[in-house]
This record gives structure tokens, sequence and C-alpha cells, in this order.
């Protein structure tokens, strides 16, 4: 991302770098959240977006706007807002999902369940948002794109320490999750509380979308993306290495797209729109496949 | 020894455990029959808590599987179901390795090391200890799943229908691995059985179970008579005496 770099470095640095960081956070946000996620459920296809985690973030944010009003949302601290919307995705991902999670549901009702859980999500964002009054909508509007050559960089150092916690507990719980991975009943054989560490993974992966998506906005298919490379690229289950290394192919992507999109395209197109096409299109070739399977 | 005290268990209206109780004493294999939806793996799942039961009280060598941690109970008691999900890229060894998880929680020590080996050799697929397990036959993947339940390294060892889609050799030698368990290792083993001959002809006791409850429980030369097989499964079956063990014939 120093390609190109013209000027003074303080100025260099402190643009480049708020930007740089804030991809990496993103980046391992979505990785992180993408593998325990498909994890927890047991299946390769869903990611907490497509299962409307990032949707719920929106609504959230939308109700917030809709219930302080513009001025009123804007008063508050961001990190405090950024903290509480990420106290109430916890709670409604909570309340939502953990029955479904129970890991006692067959694969395609998770999927379905899934996708239509995702449709609704998105819906109760649309309605607030329409109810919304235009002036205030316009506000909010600036937050439901996702950008990635604009990153808040208010929110970076309570981002940083949310994700290094949550990465920090996720490797610590690398060989319960290999385990956990292996099925409910198995699991719980091998003497691991299930619904608690249900639970604790749910947590875990609201704060991580939390993070991402206050910092650039609903991603839909890049955790897809970098989660299937990651188990590809690997070769092994083990968590030990899915996790560090998802995590280091979604920086590579993002930081390495940004950098030819900004350096060859000269800011013609959206990293976003790259990165989602691609991650759609391996959606549906593990959705064809699946199917065979 | 397992203690199953007035279990209950319905799903919905239906009432499929009806006030359970029986004593599975120490040592030994016991062998579960009965007609479909008798209980028996719900029954199964219920003393390995893998199901919450709406009445009465389990107890695994004295440890009640409610209350006790899964953590304390997993070194207790092993369950293996009949589907196990098989994880792609995953190789016998490590799946092995997994039956260690309640002991050294994913830090296996020299000592770990050494039972997985041991597991793995006793159910004599050493020199497949490092293929895939979606490259296995049935049989061979039966064999693993019971390693890795082995290597955890129980007191109890609770088999849901372990011959479940395998040929009779890979049966036999099912049961045969069972049967070394129980006498070899002093595993309690209970298994959820179809085939009555495989129940008379390994087991020592059998447990017959019907319409939710226990019908009744005894060794294999009480249970394997043509008047209580009747009163078991509504049909009519033959039993005949075959090398010193009492068989039934049902196909016609």
């Amino acid at each position: 991302m120093t390609v190109g770099a013209r000027g003074g470095w303080g100025f260099v640095l402190s643009l480049r770098g708020g930007k740089l960081a804030g991809l990496v956070l993103v980046g391992t946000a979505v990785a992180v959240s993408t593998v325990l996620f498909q994890t927890l459920t047991e299946n390769r296809i869903l990611t907490p977006a497509v299962m409307g985690f990032d949707a719920l973030y929106v609504a959230i944010q939308t109700a917030v706007v809709f219930a302080l009003g513009a001025q009123g949302a804007a008063a508050i601290d961001p990190r405090l807002r950024f903290a509480g919307e990420a106290v109430l995705l916890a709670a409604a991902a909570l309340g939502l999902f953990r029955w479904l999670f129970d890991g006692r549901r067959g694969f395609h009702l998770v999927v379905l369940a899934g996708l239509v859980f995702g449709i609704l999500c998105r819906g109760l964002a649309n309605l607030l948002q329409r109810i919304l009054d235009p002036n205030e909508f316009s506000v909010l509007q600036s937050l439901l794109f996702t950008r990635f050559n604009v990153v808040d960089t208010a929110l970076l150092p309570v981002a940083a320490v949310a994700i290094l916690a949550a990465g920090a507990l996720a490797l610590r719980l690398a060989p319960t999750l290999d385990a956990l991975a292996l099925g409910r009943d198995t699991a719980i054989n091998l003497g691991i509380d299930h619904r608690r560490m249900v639970t604790i993974l749910i947590l875990l992966v609201a704060v991580l979308v939390s993070v991402s998506t206050a910092l650039v906005g609903p991603v839909l298919f890049f955790g897809l993306l970098v989660s299937n490379l990651a188990y590809l690229a690997i070769g092994t289950e083990r968590h030990l290495h899915t996790l560090p290394a998802a995590t280091l192919i979604a920086i590579a992507c993002l930081a390495g797209g940004q950098t030819v999109l900004e350096r060859l395209l000269g800011y013609d197109a959206a990293l976003s729109v790259v990165i989602e096409f691609a991650g759609g299109i391996v959606f549906i070739l593990l959705l064809l496949r699946g199917t065979r399977t | 020894m397992i203690e199953i005290a007035g279990v209950s268990k319905s799903y919905g209206t239906a009432r499929v455990l009806d006030a359970v109780s029986l004593s599975v004493p120490a040592g030994g294999l016991t062998a579960i029959i009965g007609p479909n939806g008798a209980g028996k793996s719900t029954l199964l799942s219920i003393v390995a808590r893998l199901l919450p039961m709406d009445a009465g009280r389990v107890t695994v060598d004295g440890l009640d599987v409610s209350t006790t941690t899964g953590d304390v109970l997993a070194r207790r008691m092993a369950i293996l179901k009949q589907d196990n999900r098989i994880t792609p890229r995953l190789t016998v060894s490590e799946l092995v390795a997994f039956g260690r998880f309640p002991h050294c929680h994913g830090r296996p020590t020299r000592a770990d090391v050494e039972k997985v080996t041991e597991a793995i050799g006793y159910v004599d697929l050493s020199p497949l200890s490092g293929r895939l397990l979606d490259e296995l036959s049935g049989g061979q993947r039966q064999r693993a799943f019971i390693a890795m339940v082995l290597a955890q390294d129980p007191a109890c060892l609770l088999l849901d229908e372990p011959l479940n889609n395998l040929d009779m050799k890979h049966a036999a030698g099912t049961m045969k691995l069972l049967r070394r368990a129980a006498d070899e290792l002093g595993k309690t083993v209970v298994v959820v059985i179809h085939d009555i001959n495989f129940a008379a002809c390994y087991a020592d006791r059998i447990v017959a179970m019907k319409g939710g409850r226990v019908l009744v429980h005894g060794g294999p030369d009480d249970i394997m008579r043509a008047d209580v097989l009747r009163a078991i499964y509504d049909m009519e079956v033959a039993v005949h005496e075959v090398n010193g063990f009492r068989l039934g014939a049902y196909y016609r």
C-alpha cells in the first residue's frame, strides 16, 4: 500500500496507515468470524453474512438512528455507540439463532433457515430505512454502502482491541473447536459443553461482525471466499492452522486488491464489487457441489 | 455400573420411554434388543446425556449424568452413535487422538500418544493409521471410531447399532472386538443391536425393550426362547441350538 507514495511520510502514513489498519482489522474479523461460524453450523456454505448477521447489525444501526434521530445518534461518542450496537447484535443473534445451532437440526434446515433469516434481517433493515425521515436516512446512508477506501478511523482503536480479544479467545479454543467440528454428539461424548460453546461462538461472531460492519459496511460473500480458500490451501481441519490462514488470505485480498485498484485502476472500480462477484461465484459453486454429494 | 431409575421421554404426545428402570452391572457385555421404536436408542442417548430426559435419573459409576460436568463423565463413559459425521481430511490417527481430548484437552502428552497408538493397534488399523477416513471401507471406519472411544479409556462403552451397514464378516469382527474390550480391558459394554443372534452369541446379558418399557431381561438362555421372543417381536421365532448357542430362525 506504499506504492506510488509521494510527499511527506507523516501524511502518507496517517492516511494510508489508517486505511491499511482498517483493512487488516476487517480482514481478520471477516475471516475469523466465518471460520468460527462454519464450525458452529457444521457446513462450508453458510457465513455470518449470508445468515444475516451484517443485515441485523445494519437494522440495529438504523433502529438507533430511528429512535434517537440523526442528531441524537451523532451526538453520542461513536465508540460508545459502536459498543452499544455490538451488544444489541450479540443479544439479538443469541435470541434468534441459538435454537437453530443446537447441533440437532439437519444440514438442509440450517442452510434454508439461514438464507431465510438473512432475507428477514435485510427486509427488517430495509423496512426501518423506508419509514425513516429522508434527512435522517441520508445521514445513515453513508453507513450502508460497503466501502473499503474510506475506513472509519475513529473506531480503529476500539475495533483493534475487540478483534485482538476475540482472536486470542478463538485461538485458545482451537482444540475444542476441532472436536466440535466432529458434530454435536461426538463433541458431547468428548466432554464438551455444547450449549456453552454455541453461546460463546455466537457471541464471538457477533462481536467480529459488528467490527467489520461498523468499519466498512456489510460484506456478503467475502468470508465465504477466504474461508474456503484457506481450507483448500491448508489441507487440514485444525483451527490452529485454518484461523490464521483465512486471516492472512483475507488481509492479502483486501490490501492487495485495494492497492491494485488505487494504483493501477486509478480508483475507477470498487473493491467491494470485485470481491462480492468472486465470492458470489464461489457460493454458487459450493451450493452446486453440495447438492451432488 | 449404570443405574437407570424411572426414566421417561416423550416427543410431543408420543411417549418413547415410559418410566424405564434398569441396572447394568459393571463389566461384561449387555445387549439391548427390541423392535423398531421400542426406545432402545433413545434410552442409550439419554444415558450418554445426548438427550435430556423428561423424568427420572441416570447414574454412571454413581455420577448423575444430568448434573455432572461433561468433562468428568467423558472419562467414565463413551458413546458411539451410528451415523458419525465424517470430517473430510481427517486421518485415522487424528480421529483416534480426539479420544484423548477429555484427558489432555488438545495438548497431548507422550502418554496420550501411546494410548492412541495402542488403541489403533487394538482394532487392527495400524497399517492404515495415516489414511484419510473417507478412503476407508465402512468396516474400517467403524473400527476407527471404536478405536477413538477405546483411546478415551472410559469404564463404560455405549454403542448404538454398531453393526448397521456392516457385512457379516465385519459385523462378527466388531462383536469380537467388543467382547475383547469387555474381557481383556474390563469395560462395561452396552450395545443396541437388531440381530438377536449376535446378542445371543456375544452378550452376557440381554435387555429386551418394547413400547418404551423394559419387557424382560436376563441371560441369553432366558431370552432366546420361542415364547419370550414372541412376546417381544409379536412373531414366531423358532429357536435352535447350534454349537451350544440358542439361535432364532426368523427369516420366514
